[in-house]
């Protein structure tokens, strides 16, 4: 079965943080994302790059990035290859993100 | 038997759809041919079978017959000696997955584990058949889309995940405390299953013994309609068989090393049950336990321990420190503190507040009664 792994978090965590810190936190996301069971990954860029499209009445509408108000953003997604759910909940909760203050998303992906 | 089929398929509806088939072809068979040897062996039989059966014709329907390797299933495969695999415990860790919403583990555990039907538990809770069976295909449907296993997790994840099948069980059974005693015995039924399943883990003897000693009291909870306060009870009406029995459960919980907050707390019911209550013992559990869990509630505990013990004015001290101003018993402990001091106009007071916060027709007039007295 595959599950995404969608990974919520503040990016301004990492502005508080030491450089020593913040090299240790990228090699833990990296540690998850060279696991066997890790058959996707990406990393989205902060959401100051995003742009939100919608089509109203015939009408392409564009604004940038997505609502102010959340702090959580979603950083970025691992898809795991997994025989079932306590397997990847096991491998989320080593996701620095979910310790961070942020959240790691669990969902199975549609197949077939 | 449930069981052991949703071990063998995977799946709920399948198993619950072939234990009852397996139920009607007994119905039928059994009383010409006389029961046989091992019924619960030839229904869990009989049951597999049917489920292989209807699961190839399915797939025969999607013309896939030859992605199901078919497995010879045979009657005399089992022969009286057969011992069906214990899956209750798998099944137990499966229903109280903390993936699924607490409503649906409580739910699924009585269906799946006490054998309640749909209705029953319905009733129990106070909400419609249907809302309960809505509750139900929810959650299996999760099991399945999710792929929440069937087994008992792994050592790192166990801590955890028991934490939850107790907590669901306790769940259950204070619903059945505030009056449906069918679902605290229920409860206890599950602790003890429990209990047999893991017989070195001191927390599930803990909640069993916890269960055991404030169910054995149940009868002298009530006179009528009115709500007994445990140092006006009639010991008579206590089950002590079942006090010795959670005592001795409780026992083993210590003797196994337990000192989470299920074995002090069936440790405090324990000293409760007792002929001469032990309130500084009780008060000194009561700090460990909210050390423990930081809960405001046992602080309030602590506080009524205290008072007990001969210090009302203390008590009172450490409870006017608690912000829980929602919370009933906070009102009404501050009431009766209060009228032991003597400042009955405060009493009062306390008590009005409580009576307002007060929802089931017991303690109402419990409190309404507390309040005419001073």
């Amino acid at each position: 079965m595959q599950y995404a792994l969608m990974i919520y978090g503040d990016p301004s965590y990492y502005d508080s943080m030491p450089d020593a810190e913040v090299e240790a936190t990228r090699a833990e996301f990296q540690a998850v994302a060279a696991d066997p069971r890790c058959v996707g990954t990406m990393q989205l860029k902060p959401p100051e790059t995003a742009t939100c499209v919608r089509v109203a009445g015939g009408r392409t509408l564009m604004t940038d990035g997505p609502f102010a108000d959340t702090k959580e953003v979603l950083g970025g997604v691992y898809v795991i290859e997994a025989d079932n759910l306590d397997e990847v909940l096991e491998l989320a909760a080593r996701i620095p993100a979910a310790r961070l203050g942020g959240l790691v998303e669990v969902r199975p992906v549609e197949q077939g | 038997m449930l069981a052991s089929l949703v071990g063998f398929l995977g799946d709920f509806d399948r198993a619950e759809e072939a234990a009852q088939e397996a139920f009607a072809i007994a119905a039928e068979r059994w009383p010409a041919s006389g029961v046989p040897p091992n019924p619960g062996a030839w229904l869990v039989t009989t049951a597999r079978n049917r489920a292989i059966d209807r699961i190839r014709r399915e797939r025969t329907l999607a013309g896939k017959i030859h992605l199901l390797p078919a497995p010879e299933p045979v009657m005399d495969e089992f022969d009286d000696d057969t011992v069906i695999k214990d899956e209750r415990l798998e099944l137990i860790f499966t229903c109280c997955h903390p993936a699924l919403p607490l409503d649906g583990q409580v739910a699924l555990t009585l269906r799946a584990l006490g054998g309640l039907e749909t209705a029953e538990i319905a009733r129990a809770f106070l909400v419609c058949e249907e809302t309960m069976k809505r509750r139900l295909t929810r959650a299996k449907a999760k099991i399945k889309a999710t792929g929440i296993p069937f087994a008992v997790p792994g050592a790192h994840l166990l801590p955890d995940r028991l934490d939850a099948v107790l907590a669901v069980i306790y769940l259950i059974f204070n619903e059945g405390y505030s009056g449906r005693i069918d679902l605290a015995a229920e409860a206890i039924r599950l602790g003890r299953v429990l209990v047999t399943l893991m017989p070195d883990e001191p927390e599930a003897h803990g909640l069993l013994a916890l269960m055991m000693i404030p169910h054995a009291r149940r009868r002298a909870r009530f006179s009528g309609e009115d709500l007994v306060l445990l140092e006006d009870q009639d010991r008579s009406l206590w089950d002590h068989a079942q006090i010795a029995a959670g005592r001795a459960v409780l026992d083993r919980a210590v003797a196994l090393g337990g000192r989470g907050a299920y074995v002090i707390q069936a440790a405090i019911a324990s000293l409760q049950a007792a002929e001469r209550i032990d309130w500084p013992q009780v008060a000194g559990l009561y700090r460990r336990l909210a050390e423990l869990t930081g809960s405001l509630v046992v602080e309030l505990n602590r506080a009524v321990a205290v008072a007990q013990a001969g210090d009302p004015a203390a008590a009172l001290s450490a409870v006017d420190r608690l912000d829980l101003d929602g919370y009933l018993y906070f009102h009404s402990t501050r009431g009766e503190l209060l009228r032991r001091l003597g400042r009955d106009a405060e009493a009062r007071a306390a008590y009005r507040r409580a009576l307002e916060l007060a929802i089931s027709t017991p303690e109402r007039r419990f409190l309404a009664r507390q309040l005419e007295e001073i």
